[in-house]
């Protein structure tokens, strides 16, 4: 989970998305295949080559009204079609922190 | 890119001449500080005002001895978040009692424009139009300012002993 | 308690309403994202992982309740009611909306709190020590000079596009818990052989990736000439700091560049231009200041009053007592520190209920003001003796009396991948399962002090590097490994810890710090040497044998 933050050069190694946080409230959003964001992780883009990939991620760093620090993450297809984060990092994204919240009294 | 001057947008009355072309005899002109150096002593004491596009990784100290001949000094943001021309705006005004134009260039964005202001600024090539209309409006964000600096804003330490002396003096 | 006046209230609310607007040019695509986020960093609001998270600035961890009642507001109305308090005696807020900070902002503004320069390459907030005003032995409170320092850098035109983040730290006290070596610029306010006051100026201090420890740049400056001196710096810096990488853009790398004397030298070249400018502090300036501080109306108490007679045949209190409540320089009165820390908690939280109780004990027993500590816990500065009884039981009701301050279960921790974008692992749940192992109050107070930090990524945020066990979060081929350091420290001594051997996996690192700490009974030379002295009597050797010796 080096920080994606520091990522120079685009190179993927497997199904991949572009992932970003919505502007006005910092929820945390997915490219779609439609020069869109969603909410929804089953609706994001996958690309399988770092060339897709670079491309993705311009059109989306260039959408910057409703988007913001988008970058390329790792995805895991399962057999079914179903895409699930493909890091620890994109997995605490998609879920929520690791932790339980101090519940207010 | 519009120029600020005054208050509001101006026209540049400074030709940018590139390295190679060639200096007039007269008119203003602003040219890289190479240039300059060339010549400082010609080009400063030429007919026609003359400005000089000073680089921010480079003291201003030599420029010093040509302050009084300079109509403008261009100083350079090359992204708004390097902040070194605002030392060099300090120094040239209140070390070196600069008294002509200081113009902020680069990328300078209306978020700037008090912070310009009060390093010593006078003059800006705004990069966008809307920043430059709203130049007015927007340098009467702030009316409180904590520390000094040569812009002859009164700073909050200063008004507040100001406050004690007059409450004291009333008594 | 400093006073806030118009022209103070004024400031915030000018920077509330330019922020509005900026905002409102972020949302309607005026401004770029690339053109907004120093502009927003400027104001404390960073992007993390699931939502926006915004750091308030708390100046020199000083809160009244009513501050403090406020920021309980923001958890609720803006967040998910709770917060985190920092290690620079900050709160942070973890799921804040963009679109709903400026009105956050407002809310805080009223009360004369703001979040003006708690991130972004400018100069941060001036810590002290959480004790500042009320220590024994205290020369006197350095909150005065953290609050003209506080004035001087906000919104210094010249200062708000540094290379990099700057960081102060002030003490006034012989223990430093200010850990002012690791800072940017440390000063350690003293009196010079005349009597006047000044300070010890250190310069260069910092973790993070390279991590140094400040050297003294002047043994004493004086008072009248501490900002045009820290001007000097600053300006030095501005110029010269590198901007080409930002991994060697803070200045301690322009220091060990330079090295210390020629760095000094270029320094009081500038300063000697400018000391006696318009920076020059008058003794009117500082009195002024002075006078808008107020101190409590101490009343003239007994060190043993009735009520903790009494209470001493309760083993639970006196455990506290032994553990939270420390010694003040009024006769009568104790600081008394409130664990955020309880087992199986994430260290530094608070709830909006916990704020708001807060808030109510410090009105009836503290004078109305609470304090925040780099440890990430709170203190109530001025407890009269005799209120500890009612007091403690009212501070276990709302969980913030577990007495395990300064030991092994007293951890401090980074938000880590958890929360944070720049994390390479998780730091929370490590401590969490570090105060289920370390959770038996004997036990824990027979390993005596011992701090242990973590942090989830090399930024350091946690400290790790000066823990007297640093833990610092790695990946290795996308899984959570840990770096150990151990007789890492903060105060005077300043040290930073060393490697006891390579990174080890997540689910191993509870069992390490049980060995490193089985280790430091097995070999310390009386119950009362403190870890950290064991240490630095036996090298990491005897430690590094003992943790790897199965792994």
């Amino acid at each position: 989970m080096t920080s994606p933050l520091e990522q120079k050069k685009i190179r993927i190694t497997g199904p991949s998305m572009v992932t970003a946080n919505r502007t006005w409230d910092g929820v945390v959003i997915y490219r779609t295949a439609r020069q869109g964001w969603s909410a929804d992780l089953a609706d994001a883009a996958i690309v399988r080559t770092s060339d897709e990939a670079r491309a993705l991620l311009t059109e989306s760093i260039a959408d910057d009204v409703g988007a913001v620090g988008a970058y390329i993450a790792p995805v895991e297809i399962k057999d079914s079609g179903k895409i699930k984060p493909g890091n620890l990092r994109e997995h605490i994204r998609f879920q929520g922190v690791t932790i339980d919240l101090p519940v207010p009294a | 890119m519009p120029l600020v001057k005054h208050g509001k947008v101006a026209t540049d009355t400074f030709v940018h001449l590139a390295d190679d072309a060639e200096i007039p005899g007269d008119g203003a002109i602003l040219i890289s500080a190479v240039r300059f150096l060339e010549d400082a002593e010609g080009r400063s004491g030429r007919v026609g005002r003359t400005g000089v596009i000073w680089p921010n990784n480079r003291d201003v100290d030599d420029l010093v001895p040509y302050l009084d001949r300079l109509a403008v000094i261009a100083l350079v943001f090359p992204t708004f978040r390097d902040g070194r021309a605002y030392s060099q705006a300090r120094l040239l005004r209140e070390r070196h009692g600069f008294k002509g134009e200081l113009r902020a260039t680069g990328q300078v964005l209306r978020d700037q424009f008090v912070f310009m202001l009060r390093a010593g600024f006078d003059a800006f090539e705004v990069k966008k139009d809307s920043d430059a209309e709203a130049f007015a409006t927007t340098v009467k964000h702030y009316s409180v300012f904590y520390q000094p600096t040569g812009d002859g804003r009164v700073t909050a330490l200063h008004r507040r002993m100001q406050l004690r002396h007059s409450e004291s003096a009333g008594q | 308690m400093y006073a806030y006046d118009e022209l103070d209230r004024t400031l915030i609310n000018e920077r509330v309403s330019e922020f509005r607007d900026q905002v409102k040019r972020r949302l309607s695509g005026e401004l770029t994202e690339d053109e907004f986020k120093m502009l927003r960093l400027q104001n404390g609001v960073y992007l993390q992982l699931h939502a926006y998270m915004f750091r308030v600035a708390i100046p020199y961890g000083t809160l009244s309740s009513k501050q403090l009642r406020r920021l309980a507001h923001v958890a609720r109305r803006y967040d998910r009611g709770y917060g985190h308090f920092t290690t620079r005696q900050n709160i942070q807020f973890n799921w804040i909306k963009l679109a709903e900070l400026p009105d956050a902002l407002a809310d805080l503004a009223d009360v004369g709190i703001h979040a003006m320069q708690t991130s972004g390459n400018n100069t941060r907030n001036v810590t002290s020590d959480q004790w500042a005003g009320v220590a024994p032995g205290e020369i006197e409170d350095p909150r005065i000079w953290s609050e003209l320092l506080r004035q001087y850098t906000t919104l210094h035109p010249e200062f708000s596009f540094l290379p990099r983040k700057f960081k102060f730290a002030i003490t006034a006290s012989a223990h430093d818990r200010a850990a002012i070596k690791v800072h940017d610029i440390g000063l350690r306010l003293h009196r010079n052989a005349a009597g006047e006051t000044g300070f010890e100026v250190l310069v260069g201090g910092g973790l993070g990736r390279t991590p140094f420890i400040g050297k003294t740049i002047k043994p004493f400056v004086h008072g009248h000439d501490l900002l045009s001196y820290v001007e000097s710096i600053l300006r030095v810096y501005n110029q010269y700091g590198r901007r080409d990488n930002i991994y060697k853009a803070r200045i301690k790398i322009l220091v060990h560049e330079l090295g210390i004397e020629k760095f000094a030298q270029e320094v009081e070249e500038e300063w000697l231009q400018m000391r006696d400018s318009a920076l020059a502090i008058d003794d009117s300036v500082i009195e002024d200041l002075r006078s808008r501080f107020s101190y409590p109306a101490y009343e003239k108490l007994p060190h043993m009053p009735e009520e903790l007679k009494k209470a001493a045949h309760d083993p639970h209190f006196e455990a506290w007592r032994k553990n939270s409540v420390f010694p003040h320089k009024v006769p009568g009165y104790a600081i008394v520190t409130l664990s955020l820390k309880p087992v199986g908690g994430p260290p530094g939280d608070a709830t909006a209920d916990q704020m708001d109780a807060i808030a109510d004990l410090a009105d009836k027993y503290s004078f109305g003001e609470i304090r925040v500590g780099h440890e990430q816990n709170l203190a109530l500065p001025h407890v009269a003796r005799r209120d500890l009884p009612v007091l403690w039981k009212a501070l276990d009701k709302i969980g913030v009396a577990t007495p395990n301050v300064n030991l092994v279960s007293d951890i401090i921790a980074c938000p880590g991948l958890d929360y944070c974008s720049l994390a390479n692992a998780r730091s929370i749940p490590i401590a969490q399962e570090l105060t289920r192992r370390f959770a038996n109050h004997e036990t824990a107070n027979l390993i005596g002090r011992l701090h242990i930090n973590i942090s989830g990524c090399i930024n350091a945020c946690g400290h790790h590097h000066v823990g007297h066990i640093g833990i610092l979060g790695v990946e290795k081929n996308g899984e959570e490994f840990y770096q150990i350091t151990i007789g890492g420290r903060a105060d005077e001594k300043a040290e930073v810890g060393t490697l006891i051997g390579p990174a080890v996996p997540y689910g191993e690192v509870a069992d390490v710090v049980e060995d490193i700490v089985e280790a430091y009974l097995a070999l310390r030379a009386r119950p009362d040497e403190l870890f950290i002295d064991t240490v630095k009597r036996l090298g990491v050797e005897p430690f590094r044998e003992r943790v790897y010796a199965t792994r």
